[in-house]
Order: structure tokens, then C-alpha cells, then sequence
């Protein structure tokens, strides 16, 4: 039970010595060992190292030595890398790569006592939405295993939602945190491009890719944020910008501004209907709801495809086999897709038509939010239009991802900070997340109106369901 | 038909930073255990970012200013695709289409002013080594040099003959050395030259519809003996009535020659686009004035000085200015000199005409040598002759000891003579003469 626990809750509980580290560890373990041959969040199960960690914790807190993080076991998606835990941003391509140094992210962690379970699923390379292009096989969402977890952080979402962690890291390009934590039905945090240090993630889309916490609670997702925060030496795009660490969730009088455009046709009437019901939540918490004319997201898609698919064309070059890694022929389907296209929109006579043109677009929508912030303190919207699609989804349907996350590229474009929450579930079951978008560096803004409808939620009756794939761990019949 | 060269040169020039371009690795690389100087930021490892080097970016700036470039206050870093073994991002982070200088100039002996496009700031690459282990032949790579600041200057296709590339070389190579930012040793490979050649009719302002670029040249000698060969090779296929090839050839030392080494098609797709890790720079006009004051007195500058201010001529201006050391060392023992009356022109014509050490010799023993030097040509024969006869009558045991074999006898009597003379002289004069009395 210990491993259903969210992070603050562990915290006071080793800090009262009511149970230790190893034990909180060893229940986490336990749950992966029954669960994860059915779920498949994880890549690599560090179990060695945790309950190493786990015990240096315990010895740390039995001196009275405090950490944020201290004895916390986290969950670290497989594209960040773990000096000594191989590290495969699952693809086979780097199979056997054992990282001679860790990811700024993972150091941070590390100093603040965290306790490192293993390494999380993903699409291979973050390419997609949906982790069911792992060369390591498909995640499975916990709230039913016939349907995606979403991507590309999807096993660290998964783990999350399984009770298989206590908390999780994602990265982010557009949509990898947001969107499989609205699928998975847990705090997805994508903080402000520049504010958590790139070094040490395998690069996908190095203008875009953003590291940010999945957890059981925004709290938690606060509290990891301001351990990963910061100006990196190492990374010539983090900020010196401090981190606000004071949460405030009371938004009265707070403006949210509501687009008609992120309701988009062929959006499912639930979703719909379920952000609607957290925007209504706010009102009667005092928030002033504003109706906002956005850039249609649409356009999005298009500027996102050509510059991620850009860089990774450029980021991907390194990967030949010669000094490290399998060679190029172990490439998915999908990477060389996304090589290929990028090859094409960098090439002479195209660059001005397509890189160049995105880049200019990519400014508009940047001055279209700048704008919009004018207006408003935050702005809600749905962080997916569908719910959790079924297995094989993504097969003949190369642009799967950018479909799913078309609501979410506008944001990561312009850099912005963005959280899902949990807002419901559908009828079936299956979770519904809601996006507060916020202004660059303003994470505590939407941390303050996530955490406000999170405590004025917390005896709805939804937030009792329980992911049915969980239950094996409390005993009940097995999937 | 009469033609005319039209030639344009790539510079290379690698900095002499404490670290490499985008990590903190030693950039003194030269001479290393192989991959002993590497990190995961010039391994090109996954998740390593790069992070620009404050210093190699001033000091790029200030060779453009050295070299009369326009500064622009936007300036960014693009990323070059293209695949070598040497290249562990498989890109190269160089500059595009905004480099840090721009449109600067050097002025030749000959009045003729050449064109510089652009000066920019790239990385260098890791090595290549070629060798047989056991049987098998293998390509083994050093990534020391990976990452190792370089400046790339450009020129316009302005020089006409390879004298005015080799004397356009030794000017480069001398600023660079003035401003402290390279050693630009061509034979460690600091300095690298990739003249591109080609000819048209006289009286002709075309640029030709061909350019053949020379690469592997390692010495200033090298690339004037490139150039011709070059010529007169384009020259003959051009009386053939045929257009040369666009292509790369590479200097053959052993043969004085040129051979083909690739045919470019068309030119390479690089695929720059601006490096998404290192956002881009904004100068101020403040800031750029603050390092046009670090710039010392250039090499032209000093010529001018050392004519007017110390009376010399042309040929001893330029030689005493040659390098910077040489120069201070120059005007500190004039400094030094005017206290006891010698003129700058003496203290040239010893370090010009007698190669005086200055590494060995300080400026205060320079000047002492001019002062005993000027003394001991007052000194007559006689005297010394006189005094000579003196010491060698008093002291028969010194010379018997000697003529023994006790070779330090000698010198105690060189130190007799010495002693009787008020002032200072020539040591190697008296005891000369000694051994020409006793022998």
C-alpha cells in the first residue's frame, strides 16, 4: 500500500518514521514485479540501485539529514541519462549504451535523496504519442490495457497512474508530459522552455523539449519542479530566472481565458463536456472566465512538424553506429521518417519555404499568446481531444502524434508552461484531462489554479475510481 | 591568350584558449595521448549540449577588428550537416549567414588593398589516423582536437599572383600572433590554407564560370609553389580551349603538383540551420568599443612608429616588428640604452646583424655588450700588447701550468690582463691574443 502513496504523503510519513524508505522502495518494486509484464512502463528496473538508495536514505534520515526528495523513489523516463543504468530512449539503436555521465535533471535528483526505480518506456526517440512505438513494446494505459497510454512519456505516466512509482519524470517536445498524463489521469507538469536544463536528455526537438514531474498531485508536482529548476552551466538556454516556490490557490478574481478554437471539430463529446464542467468549477471559485479568440491550433501542427523534424534530422546524425550504439539499419520506421523529412524541409532551395516560413509562423503564435496574456492570467482548455484510443492505433498513421496533440503544439511552440490535471472520467471509465496553460516563467500561476481545483475536488465522487490494472496489486482478480 | 589569376584564400586559424570551444576540455591538444582531452560535449555524446566560450568569441571579434571588418551587433551559431568519421555530432556548429565579422580588409606592401568577406567562429574536428594493426588496416580516431576554437577569414577573390597571398599569409599570421589569440604555427597545424584558383582572360571582370580549391597545404612555401602549378595546369587546359574542372585537389609535396581529389557536382548541401542549443548574440556598440581597446598596437602601426620615433629605416622597422616579442624586447633595451648614450640605430643593427639571443640575452646585457663593445674598439693594440707582456712575465707558473695541459690557467690570466684596464673589455679579444703569445 505504501507504493500508492504521493510524494509529500512519503515525505511526512519517513519524516515521522512511521515506515521507512526500503519499505516504501520494496512496495513500489513489489507492485512493478505484478504488474509490469502486463503494463510494461519500464525499460529498465533499476532494483539494484534502489534499494541502495533506499537505504542510504534510511541512513540519512536516521541522522536527521533532509533532502526534498530524501528516500523518495522516482521513476526516470528513458531518455534522460543515468550514469551506470543503461539508458535506450527506447530504441534499439542504443541497446547496450551504458551513459558515462547523468542528465543534469537525474544529478539534481540524485543530490535531492531520490531513490531511482528505473528507466520508463517511451516512444522510441519521444516520437510519438502513444509509447506503442517503443522497440521495447507497446505501455499499456492502467485504467484499461486494451488502450494507449498516450506518449511519449507514456511508462512514466502509466507508472504513476499503477501506484507502480510514487512519482515520475517525462520530457516533453509537444504534448510527452500533458498528454499521456491526461490519458493516464495524473499531474502532468511541462514547465517554461529554458526553465529545467536539457543536458543529459537524449536531444529530440532541442528548440522544444521541456522536462517536467508526473505525479499524483499537483503538490508533488511543485515540490519536483522546484528541485529541477534552474539556470544550468551546462545548458546555454536555461533561464536564470527564479522559480516563485509560493503556490497560491486562491483565484479569485484570477482571469481564465476559455478558446473556442481548442474545442475542435471531432473532439469527443465527453472531453468536451468534462473541461467544461472544470471551467464551471473555477467559476464558482471565483476566476473571471473570458472567451478568447486563439490562432486555430491547426496551424500548429504544421510549424511544429517542420521544425522538430528538422532538428531531429540534425540530432539523430550522431547515431552511426561508429563510436557508440548499433548502426543506422536498427532506425524504426518512424525515425527514419522523421530523418527523411527533415533531410527535405533543410534542404537548399526549401529551407526559406519550409524551416524559414515555420519559424516566422512560430512568432505569430508566440505574439498571438503574448497578446492573449494581456487578457488573461491562465488559459484552460482540453490537453487531448480524444480519450485513450485503443492498441494499435498508430499503425498506418504517421502523423498519430501530431493528431493527438494537436491542442498541446501551440503551447510547446511558444514555449510556454502547461499542466494537465484530472479533471473526470467518461462514461467508459477512461481519464479526462484538462490544460492550464500559463505565460513563460509562470508555472506558479498554474500551479496555483491547478492545486485550487484539485483541493475543491478532492471529495468528488470521481476521484475515488481506481485504475482496474492496480487491483492485481491489492489482490483482486488478475486481466 | 593572356590570362589573369583570380584568387581567394580560406583561412583557418585555431585560438590558443585555456578550453575548447563549447566545453571546458584543455584545448592545448597538440602532442596528447590520444582522447585523453574529451568530455561528452566534444565526444558528441547523446544529451551533451553545447555551451560557447566567452573568450574564443571575443577573440574571433577582435581579428575582425584587427582586420578592418564591420562588426554586426546580431550574430548566432548554425549547424553544418555533413558526415565524417571526425565529426561526432554528425554537424559541425560554424556560422552561416550571420557571422561575427564582416567586409574587412588588409592592405599589401604594394598599396593593394584585399578584400576580406567575412571572419567567423567555428569547431574544429577530431583527427583521422591511418595505420596497420597486426594485419589489418585501421582508421583510428582522435578526439583531442574536437571541439578546439577556429576562426575561418575569408577573402574576396582579389589576389592576382601567389606573391601577394604569401605576403597577405604573413600579414594574417602576424596579427593574429600581435593580438595573442593563436600561435598560428602552420606546422602544428594552428594556421590552415585552402587557396581557390582560377584564371581568366586579361581584361575580363568575370568572376571565371570554374574555381579549383586547394587543400593539405602546410607551409607558405607550399601554397606559392601550389599556385603555380596550378596556373600554369588551368592555363594549358584553358589554350586547349576547355574549362577546367570544379573541383578539390590536394598539394603533393614530393612532386610540387596538385591532384584531384574530389569533383564537386554542385555545392555540398550543408543543411545549416541555427543551432537551437546556443541562443544568439546581442552586442552592444559599448561592448565592441570595449574590445577595440583591448587590440594592441598592430603590426603596420608599429612600422610606422619605430620609423619616426627611433629614425630607422624600412627593412629595420619591419624586422625588429616581425613578432611582438622581438619589438618589446627592442624598445625596452632602447630604453634602457638611452641612459648611457647609445642610439637606437646600434641596438638594431646587434639584434639585426648579430642575432643576439634575445631569449638568453637580457635588454640590460645587450646594452652592456654595445657599451664594452664600443669601448673595446677604443682599446689599442698596443696597449693591450704592452699589458699583455706585463702579466705574462709576472705570472710564468700560469703559463707553464697551461702549457701542462691546465686548460683554467688561461682564463686566470685573461682575468689578470682584464684587471689592469679601468673599464670593461673584450674578454675574447684578450685572451686571443694571450694564446697567440704563447703558443
Amino acid at each position: 500500500m505504501l507504493n500508492r502513496l504521493s510524494v509529500k504523503q512519503v515525505k511526512n510519513g519517513l519524516k515521522e518514521k512511521r515506515f521507512s524508505s526500503l519499505e516504501v522502495t520494496k512496495a513500489c518494486l513489489d507492485a512493478i514485479r505484478k504488474t509490469d509484464e502486463k503494463l510494461h512502463s519500464f525499460v529498465t528496473v533499476s532494483e539494484e540501485e534502489a534499494l541502495r538508495d533506499a537505504k542510504n536514505a534510511d541512513e540519512k534520515i536516521s541522522k536527521g539529514e533532509d533532502a526534498p526528495l530524501q528516500g523518495i523513489p522516482l521513476a526516470i523516463k528513458d531518455n534522460f541519462l543515468t550514469k551506470g543504468i543503461r539508458t535506450t530512449a527506447s530504441s534499439k539503436i542504443l541497446d547496450e549504451f551504458m551513459p558515462t555521465y547523468d542528465a543534469t535533471v537525474v544529478l539534481k535528483l540524485k543530490d535531492a535523496g531520490m531513490v531511482i526505480l528505473g528507466k520508463t518506456n517511451m516512444d522510441a526517440w519521444a516520437h510519438g504519442s502513444s509509447t506503442e512505438t517503443s522497440d521495447y513494446g507497446a505501455t499499456r494505459n492502467p485504467w484499461d490495457i486494451s488502450k494507449l497510454p498516450g506518449g511519449s512519456s507514456g511508462g512514466s505516466a502509466a507508472a504513476v497512474a499503477a501506484h507502480q512509482t510514487i512519482a515520475a519524470i517525462g520530457s516533453e517536445t509537444a504534448g510527452s508530459i500533458r498528454q499521456p498524463a491526461s490519458w493516464c489521469g495524473v499531474v502532468g507538469l511541462k514547465p517554461t522552455y529554458g526553465r529545467v536544463s536539457r543536458y543529459g536528455i537524449v536531444a529530440m526537438g532541442s528548440s522544444l523539449d521541456s522536462a517536467g514531474p508526473i505525479t499524483k498531485t499537483v503538490e508533488d508536482s511543485a515540490l519536483i519542479l522546484s528541485v529541477l529548476a534552474g539556470k544550468d552551466p551546462k545548458d546555454a538556454t536555461t533561464s536564470p530566472l527564479k522559480l516563485k516556490l509560493k503556490i497560491e490557490s486562491d483565484i479569485k478574481g484570477l482571469r481564465i481565458g476559455v478558446s473556442p478554437q481548442y474545442f475542435i471539430n471531432g473532439i469527443d463529446p465527453e472531453v468536451e463536456s468534462g473541461v467544461k464542467n472544470a471551467v464551471k468549477t473555477f467559476k464558482e471559485l471565483g476566476a473571471e472566465i473570458k472567451e478568447l479568440e486563439l490562432f486555430d491550433p491547426n496551424y500548429a501542427i504544421d510549424v511544429y512538424t517542420i521544425i522538430q523534424r528538422s532538428e531531429v534530422s540534425s540530432n539523430l546524425a550522431r547515431y552511426d553506429g561508429i563510436r557508440f550504439g548499433k548502426d543506422r539499419s536498427y532506425f524504426g520506421e518512424e525515425a527514419k521518417r522523421r530523418i527523411m523529412l527533415g533531410t527535405y524541409a533543410l534542404s537548399s532551395g526549401y529551407y526559406d519555404q519550409y524551416y524559414n516560413k515555420a519559424q516566422k509562423v512560430r512568432a505569430i503564435i508566440i505574439e498571438d499568446f503574448r497578446k492573449a496574456f494581456e487578457k488573461v492570467d491562465v488559459i484552460i482548455a482540453p490537453t487531448s481531444p480524444s480519450l485513450p484510443l485503443p492498441v494499435g492505433s498508430t499503425k498506418d498513421s504517421s502523423m498519430f502524434g501530431e493528431l493527438a496533440d494537436v491542442l498541446v503544439e501551440p503551447s510547446s511552440i511558444a514555449g510556454l508552461s502547461g499542466i494537465n490535471i484530472p479533471v473526470g472520467f467518461s462514461s467508459s471509465g477512461l481519464p479526462i484531462g484538462a490544460q492550464i496553460i500559463g505565460p513563460q516563467f509562470q508555472e506558479n500561476a498554474i500551479l496555483g489554479f491547478a492545486k485550487s481545483f484539485e483541493e475543491n475536488t478532492q471529495n468528488a465522487a470521481w476521484r475515488k475510481n481506481e485504475p482496474s490494472f492496480t487491483e492485481v496489486s491489492k489482490g483482486k482478480p488478475n486481466l | 591568350m593572356k590570362y589573369e589569376a583570380v584568387i581567394g584564400l580560406e583561412v583557418h586559424v585555431e585560438l590558443k584558449t585555456k578550453s575548447k570551444m563549447f566545453c571546458s576540455c584543455t584545448a592545448d591538444y597538440f602532442g596528447k595521448e590520444p582522447n585523453t582531452h574529451t568530455c561528452p560535449v566534444c565526444l558528441g555524446l547523446p544529451g551533451a549540449l553545447p555551451v560557447p566560450n566567452r573568450t574564443a568569441i571575443e577573440w574571433c571579434i577582435m581579428i575582425g577588428l584587427a582586420l578592418n571588418c564591420e562588426i554586426p551587433l546580431y550574430s548566432k551559431f548554425d549547424r553544418k550537416n555533413y558526415f565524417y568519421p571526425d565529426l561526432a555530432k554528425g554537424y559541425q556548429i560554424s556560422q552561416y549567414d550571420e557571422p561575427f565579422c564582416k567586409k574587412g580588409s588588409i592592405e599589401l606592401s604594394n598599396g593593394k588593398k584585399i578584400g576580406l568577406t567575412r571572419v567567423h567562429m567555428e569547431e574544429d574536428t577530431g583527427k583521422l589516423l591511418h595505420e596497420t594493426i597486426g594485419d589489418e588496416k585501421v582508421t583510428l580516431i582522435d578526439f583531442n582536437r574536437s571541439g578546439v576554437p577556429l576562426v575561418e577569414i575569408v577573402t574576396e577573390p582579389h589576389f592576382k599572383s601567389s606573391e601577394d597571398v604569401v605576403e597577405y599569409l604573413k600579414k594574417l599570421q602576424q596579427i593574429v600572433r600581435y593580438l595573442g589569440v593563436s600561435n598560428a604555427d602552420m606546422e602544428r597545424g594552428d594556421m590552415r590554407l585552402e587557396p581557390n584558383i582560377s584564371l581568366r582572360p586579361v581584361g575580363s571582370s568575370d568572376l571565371p564560370k570554374y574555381k579549383v580549391e586547394i587543400k593539405n597545404i602546410n607551409s607558405f612555401k607550399f601554397v606559392s609553389k601550389a599556385i603555380e602549378y596550378e596556373l600554369n595546369r588551368q592555363e594549358e587546359i584553358l589554350e586547349k580551349g576547355e574549362t577546367p574542372a570544379q573541383e578539390t585537389r590536394g598539394f603533393v609535396e614530393a612532386s610540387n603538383s596538385t591532384v584531384s581529389q574530389r569533383t564537386k557536382e554542385e555545392a555540398s548541401d550543408y543543411r545549416y540551420f541555427p543551432d537551437p542549443d546556443i541562443p544568439p548574440f546581442r552586442w552592444t556598440a559599448d561592448y565592441i568599443e570595449e574590445l577595440k581597446k583591448q587590440i594592441p598596437e598592430l603590426p603596420h602601426v608599429k612600422v610606422a612608429r619605430f620609423k619616426k620615433d627611433y629614425s630607422l629605416n624600412d627593412y629595420d622597422s619591419e624586422i625588429l616588428t616581425r613578432d611582438n616579442a622581438l619589438s618589446s624586447y627592442f624598445e625596452k633595451s632602447v630604453e634602457i640604452g638611452s641612459k648611457k648614450g647609445i642610439l637606437p640605430k646600434q641596438i638594431a643593427n646587434a639584434l639585426i646583424n648579430k642575432a643576439v639571443d634575445p631569449e638568453n640575452v637580457s635588454p640590460e646585457e645587450l646594452v652592456e655588450q654595445i657599451t664594452v663593445s664600443n669601448q673595446t674598439t677604443s682599446l689599442s693594440d698596443d696597449d693591450l700588447n704592452r699589458i699583455i707582456n706585463n702579466v705574462l712575465k709576472q705570472n710564468k707558473k700560469a703559463v707553464e701550468d697551461y702549457k701542462k695541459g691546465k686548460e683554467n690557467a688561461i682564463m686566470f690570466l685573461v682575468g689578470q690582463v682584464m684587471r689592469q684596464f679601468p673599464e670593461k673589455i673584450d674578454a675574447d679579444k684578450v685572451k686571443a691574443s694571450l694564446l697567440a703569445k704563447i703558443k
